[in-house]
């Protein structure tokens, strides 16, 4: 039990990582404000790249490709971003609400 | 190979860590639930400096604590309502249920039973110099790098089309 405290190796940074993809899970699938989802979705992307870091010190460290890989992860990240706010700005001007429940325009 | 430094340092930054994300997608109040988002970054920006990837927890502070945060909160306040803006919607109980199930299910799988092949140097004590990424980055990785600098200008494009009031 100790040990398992004492002896922080790749497992536990791993498990991190799942728990957090977990947390931004939930907030992505239970919130109604559409900024609030954007930001779960945050979460989810920086839990895989805790992963991909991880993975790149302890089993490849020294091609270290996980953590270009974390890098083109927050790249990506800032044109999303950048992208879903313009579009939920959008959403507001034409609608005046983000509530994902209440934008059913293109229910059938 | 583990030292107790680093495990003393781990546990403290990763319940900060997942107790900001938690705050994030539990408050009520918006703008509080942006604030503990920056909270949870910097706490990951620490987890990246514990696996000695300074450059990367650079990079984070840098874009997600930096960049990402202003414009998230930006959103949040051109939006409105910001005060009472983050209610569940009615599918809190399958998302508790799911998450829960998957987080177990995931730690079992990547924590408890799968047996990584830790390689010998790695999780030793030295830092990934700066010019090993730039070495990477600009020689094996250089068409993705140039192919996101197009896709970072077409999503800037995109923001600016999408955001005119014409």
């Amino acid at each position: 039990m100790v040990d398992f405290f004492l002896a922080v190796g790749l497992p536990h940074y791993l498990g991190l990582g799942a728990v957090l993809f977990c947390v931004g899970l939930y907030g992505a699938l239970s919130r109604r404000n559409a900024v609030a989802v954007l930001m779960s979705v945050e979460i989810m992307l920086n839990a895989v790249n805790i992963t991909f870091v991880a993975l790149s010190t302890y089993v490849a460290p020294a091609a270290a490709a996980g953590q270009i890989f974390a890098l083109f992860v927050m790249t990506v990240a800032a044109a999303e971003v950048a992208v879903g706010l313009a579009i939920i700005l959008s959403v507001y001007r034409q609608h005046a609400t983000v509530d994902v429940e209440r934008l059913d325009s293109m229910r059938g | 190979m583990a030292d107790v430094g680093l495990s003393v340092a781990f546990w403290p930054i990763a319940a900060l860590t997942v107790v900001a994300a938690l705050a994030v997608v539990s408050l009520k109040n918006l703008l509080h639930a942006a604030l503990a988002l920056v909270l949870s970054f910097v706490g990951v920006a620490a987890v990246y400096v514990t696996l000695r990837a300074d450059f990367v927890a650079a990079v984070q502070i840098l874009i997600y604590a930096g960049a990402i945060a202003v414009l998230i909160l930006f959103g949040i306040l051109l939006t409105g309502n910001a005060i009472v803006g983050n209610p569940p919607n009615r599918l809190r109980l399958p998302a508790v249920a799911l998450s829960v199930s998957l987080a177990g299910l995931l730690v079992w799988v990547v924590s408890v039973r799968t047996v990584w092949p830790v390689d010998a140097q790695g999780g030793d004590e030295r830092l990934t110099p700066v010019s090993l990424i730039a070495d990477a980055l600009f020689n094996r990785f250089v068409l993705p790098f140039e192919v996101a600098s197009v896709m970072l200008l077409a999503a800037m494009l995109g923001a600016i089309v999408l955001t005119r009031q014409d």
